[in-house]
């Protein structure tokens, strides 16, 4: 018998769980203004997920999913896109929506019902969250063919969970980027859950990084909660696929520290002593640390960040929740570029009805 | 002028269109080298090149789900299935992203994608081959679905299909691909869309149909005028928005109407016309609306497929029970 190939999948951090050095830090790093805004990004992140559940809890937004303790996935990774890039994320990615530009008002228009949420402005190109869990992977694909046809220097993030991996969708996504060589990036927010059903359920692939290997892509992981790490090797990637070396799919290992959304109760299947210990992993204490203890980041500066996060965040939040809401028969706008007689027809009377309050003829 | 088939309208309209826009790009399964198992896209990869048109691996869902990445980067994708029967894979893709980017971005990213396929039976090809599922793509809010029924309507409707802002379906009656030729001008003019085509004008009945029933309509409407009925037939055309119009006109006209289509009956989008003649036409109508459908069985491997389908003779049946009533 011959051994035909052989596969290894490399795992990069550089901060340990308690925020010290475990190598020479990337040439960013090196920076610690830029560090200091991967920690705001991260502290903004979680204080916009607070707010926002606090906001479902008193009836005054949908269903919503926290990324408590995986921000430094989105945000990392967002933090390596250039501005030109395009991000296809999936539905618990408000780290990398808040470092692509789009304000916290549109993110709770979102989840508040509302389509404007995902009228992006800074980030025209970008794609709405994709609810559907994976099936947005061959849109990335999609959008990377576009820029490669056209001959650009710039790429596509693409964002999904662990779940995701499961899905046939991914797998063809990473697929036929692999065939044609694409400028995409796939990043495996492995947060261990997908709602119950634990990572070791979801497949017996020692690492999601190897899914890479059946597709003929390049994988490897990283430590999701170390922000460095991830902005680094998300950012190579990225680099290699703008200068047409083609995909690459990277598992970043995380933790969900959240229910999976406000609808969910996470203590019916996981114990609460194992999500404790995961809090030791905690991404923004991790960086909080290597800045105390090299960045000459103090007590003052911490408080005068939360103080101004949690004001920009209530100032958020009371824009949205004065946002005039849409007419009733917005619904009928944007369906086709222009409206087809049947559905006018249908318009008017979801007008007149609304104008009405809703009460019979 | 030249005289085409319905396939080679289809291929004289893809042609058009990319020569018209460089943004119209081709893909799907042996759609490059091969021209399509059915020849739809020949010569398009030899006149347009690989940066154009594009062999996929074999995935649909993936075919439509790179179509809609692309779309909303301003591209004109023209996605192919190979046979209908295994358009399921993509329509994931299709009903859940493609007909909703529009309105779930307010405008801000939109789906000009049209996604062709040939549909429907009697070529005797293998088990799942022969599908006709028009009605479920037509009850998705965001879709257009375009059925030509003539090498003309193929040419005019895809070049307008290809041209629209929005996501269409376009399904291609695959056993008249090769049935007739016609005179079709290479003139990029497109036909409307939300638009029904009279193929026959007559007074007794309506007959409303689509795709390559059109071909037992029209015969049963000759043998229906050797009994001296005159039969008003309407080519459909478009699924959704339908042109309910030119349908309440005929029967307006006829008080009698029979719907002839090729998919099963229950839930077919027949029932839907039937549905708005009701809402809509009921005061013209001399006879309940009756429906020659495919019936509600799995479609039959081939040697059974010529009693699935149905027949002139069935169309003729029911169009003398219509006018008997009462």
């Amino acid at each position: 018998m011959t051994k035909v190939c052989e596969f290894e999948i490399h795992h990069t951090r550089f901060l340990d769980a308690e925020g010290h050095v475990t190598g020479p830090l990337p040439q960013f790093g090196e920076d610690t203004d830029s560090l200091k805004a991967l920690y705001r990004w991260m502290v903004l992140t979680r204080s916009f997920d607070a707010k926002a559940v606090a906001l479902q809890r008193t009836g005054r937004l949908g269903t919503f999913a926290s990324s408590l303790g995986q921000e430094a996935v989105a945000v990392g990774a967002a933090a390596a896109m250039q501005d030109n890039d395009v991000l296809v994320p999936s539905f618990r990615e408000q780290g990398a929506l808040l470092v692509r530009g789009v304000p916290m008002k549109h993110q709770f228009l979102y989840w508040g019902g509302d389509e404007r949420g995902s009228v992006y402005v800074n980030n025209a190109q970008d794609f709405p969250n994709s609810v559907p869990v994976g099936t947005h992977a061959p849109h990335a694909a999609g959008v990377a063919l576009a820029i490669k046809l056209r001959g650009e220097k710039r790429a596509v993030l693409c964002l999904f969970g662990d779940g995701a991996t499961s899905k046939g969708d991914v797998y063809e996504a990473m697929n036929i980027a692999g065939v044609w060589k694409l400028p995409v990036v796939f990043v495996v927010n492995n947060n261990q859950w997908a709602i119950s059903i634990n990572r070791a359920q979801q497949t017996a692939a020692e690492t999601l990084a190897q899914k890479a290997i059946g597709a003929g892509i390049g994988g490897e992981q990283v430590d999701g909660n170390d922000v460095i790490a991830v902005r680094h090797v998300v950012g190579q990637a990225l680099g290699r696929a703008r200068s047409g070396e083609g995909p690459h799919l990277i598992e970043a290992l995380t933790y969900r520290l959240s229910d999976h959304t406000t609808a969910d109760d996470a203590s019916r299947y996981r114990e609460e002593d194992v999500v404790a210990a995961h809090w030791k992993e905690d991404p923004v204490a991790r960086l909080r640390t290597y800045l105390n203890e090299n960045a000459g980041w103090g007590r003052e500066d911490e408080e005068k960040l939360i103080e101004d996060i949690a004001a920009e965040v209530e100032d958020a939040a009371q824009t949205y929740l004065n946002e005039p809401p849409q007419a009733a028969e917005s619904m009928f706008d944007y369906l086709f570029a222009d409206v087809p007689a049947e559905l006018a027809r249908q318009r008017d009377d979801v007008r007149r009805r609304a104008a009405k309050g809703g009460g019979d003829d | 002028m030249t005289e085409i088939t319905l396939v080679e309208a289809v291929n004289m309209a893809l042609a058009r269109a990319m020569q018209e826009d460089d943004m119209v790009v081709v893909l799907g399964e042996d759609v490059g080298i091969d021209g399509g198992v059915f020849r739809a896209t020949d010569g398009l990869f030899q006149r347009f090149g690989g940066a154009r048109v594009f062999d996929t691996p074999l995935s649909e869902g993936v075919i439509a789900g790179v179509s809609v990445g692309l779309s909303a980067q301003g591209f004109r994708p023209i996605p192919e299935i190979q046979f209908m029967g295994f358009i399921y894979p993509a329509m994931d893709q299709i009903f859940s992203h493609a007909a909703r980017l529009r309105n779930r971005t307010r405008g801000r990213l939109s789906c000009p994608l049209v996604l062709r396929a040939p549909y429907g039976g009697g070529i005797h090809a293998p088990e799942h081959h022969s599908e006709s599922i028009e009605a479920m793509f037509a009850h998705v809010p965001g879709l257009r679905v375009v059925i030509p029924s003539s090498p003309s309507r193929a040419y005019g409707l895809l070049l307008a299909a290809i041209r629209d802002p929005d996501p269409v379906v376009f399904l291609e009656p695959k056993r008249i691909y090769r049935a007739v030729k016609e005179d079709v001008i290479d003139d990029g003019e497109a036909l409307p869309l939300d638009t029904c085509f009279r193929l026959r004008q007559g007074s007794d009945i309506t007959l409303i149909t689509w795709g390559a029933m059109i071909v037992e309509t029209m015969a049963a409407a000759a043998k229906l005028e050797h009994e001296r009925v005159s039969a008003d037939v309407i080519d459909v055309a478009t699924l959704g928005p339908v042109d309910m119009e030119t349908i309440l006109e005929s029967v307006d006209k006829t008080g009698h109407a029979v719907i002839i289509h090729e998919a099963a009956m229950t839930g077919g989008f027949g029932a839907e016309i039937a549905a708005r003649l009701a809402e809509h036409g009921l005061l013209s109508l001399e006879a309940p609306v009756l429906r020659i459908a495919g019936y509600d069985t799995v479609m039959p491997m081939f040697r059974l497929e010529d009693h699935y389908m149905p027949s002139a003779a069935r169309i003729v049946d029911a169009a003398r029970q219509s006018l008997a009533f009462g």
